[in-house]
């Protein structure tokens, strides 16, 4: 397993490194500059990129970068916070999308996996009926719909939550983007989950443990969960990074400070380095959930973990 | 079989319909069935012919859309009788499933939880039953692996299934269906997955355990040589019934509906044979539609007319051999066997007898 995972933590790096030449490349294909500005002179334009050292080639400014960031410097902002470090905007903002990323992975997760599972036990076409229906809403309308009928209703009609993202009660005013996000995941989810088990169900595997006059809680357990959940954990990690990048929308509609909106404004404002750092922050991230998710892959399923074959 | 055996398993004029969206398919279509202690049943027939639903509903097993529309299963333990098919599913898993009846199946790969250990699975099956002590289910555990021949139990209960061959998985499920001391054993075509060398050894050891035990058996194949091997009693089904049933002797020396010809014709000879392999012409009729008279009558070249109106009793031959074909009316022409499977049959008869001599 530790040759396994030196090669999977090499292959990261290397994907990371790829992925930031590209980002570079790309900005040097963005239309205009970061300081649009009618008011700046040419000359005023062009000491302002030799101090921040944009009048060097591409690659001299690429091998630099990666020299700063691994130092932990991504920088400073051009256009957006002038002068501000990019390593300050992310501290303060990128806490506030992760907390709301995981809180509608784990709480989308939790309402998916027993959705999944009562409807897979039940036979009931009734449970059935109203868990397609969910699943269809939950897949098919997008997610700040949904978080304007939140709004709307929880929010302006009922008064039950703050309209806006509120810094006095992070906890309260999440509630709203979180529900709004978490209920595709739980759709998803369920819906991969009510699958999965379904299949368990009818393997040979629970057929031989009930034959044998194992206890229906022990199957559903022993059995059912546990080889149901596996694939799962592979959907969630997908999903954690959707929500991180997919949560630009919902971030703007309650006005959330995080890293979503930055990335935004960033991008209009051709603010290079922000929208490098940020799109590379994403990219990493990713890597790494799928890293991760190897990892706790290994532990969870003895077929990896020991890597057996049969003798 | 003697007079005194006992019945194990008696089964009536079951009826079994899958509900499917294009309408309902008859897999059983009246099975009539009986078991004694001791004694190995092979049911035989083609795919599709119901040999596997049959035994599922005695297990409780059946896929959701199938209804058992008539038919009683009634298992004989002492004085107590328990109609498999009416029992509450919580009475079924506490006192018949696993303690008085267990299957194993097919495929030995899917047979074991992937993410457990094998001690953990025999453990918690032995767990489930008694209340027994963790150490007592371990040690119970290793014994059940010994019996069933694995050679390093310690070791086993540690592996997981992926790290066993084909065969020792089979013996581990064989351990796991055993493992509550069930009296009839039912194997739903335990060797097909596996290789030719490896079937032979799991056979002997199902043969070993079954006299050990003192266990009933019913063995479903569509290999005829593993019949031979391993049953004492034949039924041959098709189209969700039973057209002929005897001792191994009855079945292979002297068959008598047109379908047993068949089936026996086809198996594939080494010495002495023709070179071409016979085949049973066409295909088992559709169970969605009303069968009309003899359901195997539009494949048999010995079809009589009234084959085609009404449905054949099953005529009793002997004490032990009975056969549903109109060519055991009295009424009917004298049919012989075809001439291949006769002489097929004499081969037969000699080789056993030279060996016998030795």
């Amino acid at each position: 397993m530790g040759r396994y995972l030196r090669r999977r933590i090499l292959i990261s790096v290397a994907i990371l490194f790829v992925i930031l030449l590209v980002l570079f490349l790309l900005m040097q294909l963005m239309p205009g500059s970061p300081f649009n500005d009618a008011k700046l002179t040419a000359e005023q334009v062009a000491s302002l990129k030799e101090s921040y050292g944009l009048d060097q080639p591409v690659i001299v400014q690429f091998f630099r970068y990666i020299g700063n960031m691994l130092r932990g410097d991504f920088g400073v902002s051009y256009s957006i916070a002038p002068n501000t470090p990019i390593t300050t905007l992310l501290v303060t903002r990128f806490p506030v999308t992760l907390r709301i990323g995981f809180m509608s992975l784990v709480f989308g997760t939790l309402a998916g996996v027993v959705l999944g599972l009562v409807t897979a036990f039940f036979r009931s076409k009734v449970v059935k009926v109203i868990f397609n229906f969910m699943v269809l809403l939950g897949i098919a309308v997008p997610s700040y719909l949904f978080a304007i009928f939140l709004s709307w209703t929880l929010g302006y009609k009922w008064n039950l939550f703050p309209l806006l993202y509120d810094f006095r009660s992070p906890t309260y005013s999440s509630i709203m983007p979180v529900m709004a996000m978490s209920f595709s995941v739980m759709a998803v989810i369920g819906q991969f989950t009510r699958s999965e088990a379904e299949d368990v169900m009818k393997s040979d595997y629970v057929l031989l443990a009930r034959c044998a006059g194992m206890k229906s809680s022990t199957i559903m357990v022993k059995y059912i969960l546990r080889n149901s959940l596996i694939p799962v954990v592979t959907v969630m990690a997908g999903l954690l990074v959707s929500l991180l990048t997919g949560s630009l929308v919902i971030e703007k509609m309650f006005a959330v400070p995080g890293i979503g909106g930055l990335l935004t404004t960033a991008i209009s404002s051709n603010d290079y380095s922000v929208v490098i750092a940020l799109s590379f922050v994403y990219s990493a991230l990713y890597i790494i959930v799928m890293l991760l998710l190897d990892i706790v892959y290994c532990i969870v399923d003895p077929r990896i973990r020991l890597g057996g074959k049969p003798e | 079989m003697n007079d005194t055996a006992k019945t194990v398993l008696e089964v009536k004029d079951l009826k079994i319909t899958f509900r499917l969206p294009t309408g309902d398919v008859h897999a059983i279509r009246g099975l009539d069935l009986s078991l004694e202690e001791n004694e190995v049943l092979a049911l035989v027939g083609e795919s599709g012919s119901g040999k596997s639903v049959g035994v599922k509903s005695f297990m409780g097993i059946l896929p959701e859309n199938a209804v058992i529309e008539s038919g009683e299963a009634v298992f004989h333990d002492g004085n107590e009788t328990i109609d498999l098919l009416k029992i509450k599913e919580a009475v079924r898993r506490r006192t018949v499933n696993g303690s008085r009846i267990a299957m194993i199946f097919q495929d030995p790969m899917t047979s074991l939880n992937p993410t457990l250990s094998i001690g953990s699975q025999l453990i918690t099956v032995l767990r489930s039953h008694d209340k027994m002590p963790k150490k007592a289910a371990y040690a119970r555990g290793i014994e059940l692996l010994r019996e069933v021949g694995i050679t390093d139990p310690e070791r086993t209960m540690g592996q997981y299934p992926h790290q066993l061959s084909g065969g020792m998985r089979q013996r581990v499920v064989i351990a796991i269906a055993l493992s509550q001391n069930p009296k009839l054993l039912i194997c739903d075509e335990p060797t097909t997955a596996l290789d030719v060398t490896i079937q032979e050894r799991i056979l002997d050891l199902l043969q070993s355990i079954q006299r050990a035990r003192g266990l009933s058996i019913i063995f479903i194949t569509h290999n005829l040589g593993v019949v031979s091997k391993i049953a004492d009693r034949v039924a041959v089904m098709y189209a969700g019934k039973i057209i002929e049933t005897g001792t191994v002797f009855d079945i292979f020396y002297d068959p008598r509906h047109p379908y047993t010809w068949g089936l026996l014709s086809a198996v594939p000879e080494l010495s002495g044979g023709k070179s071409e392999l016979y085949s049973i012409p066409g295909t088992p009729p559709d169970l969605s539609k009303e069968i009309v008279g003899d359901a195997f009558a539009p494949r048999n070249p010995y079809a009589l007319a009234v084959d085609f109106k009404a449905e054949p009793p099953l005529f009793r031959l002997s004490n032990t051999h009975y056969a549903a074909t109109w060519l055991a009316d009295p009424r009917a022409p004298k049919t012989e066997m075809p001439k291949e499977l006769k002489e097929r049959i004499e081969r037969m008869k000699q080789e056993a007898k030279d060996y016998a001599e030795g």
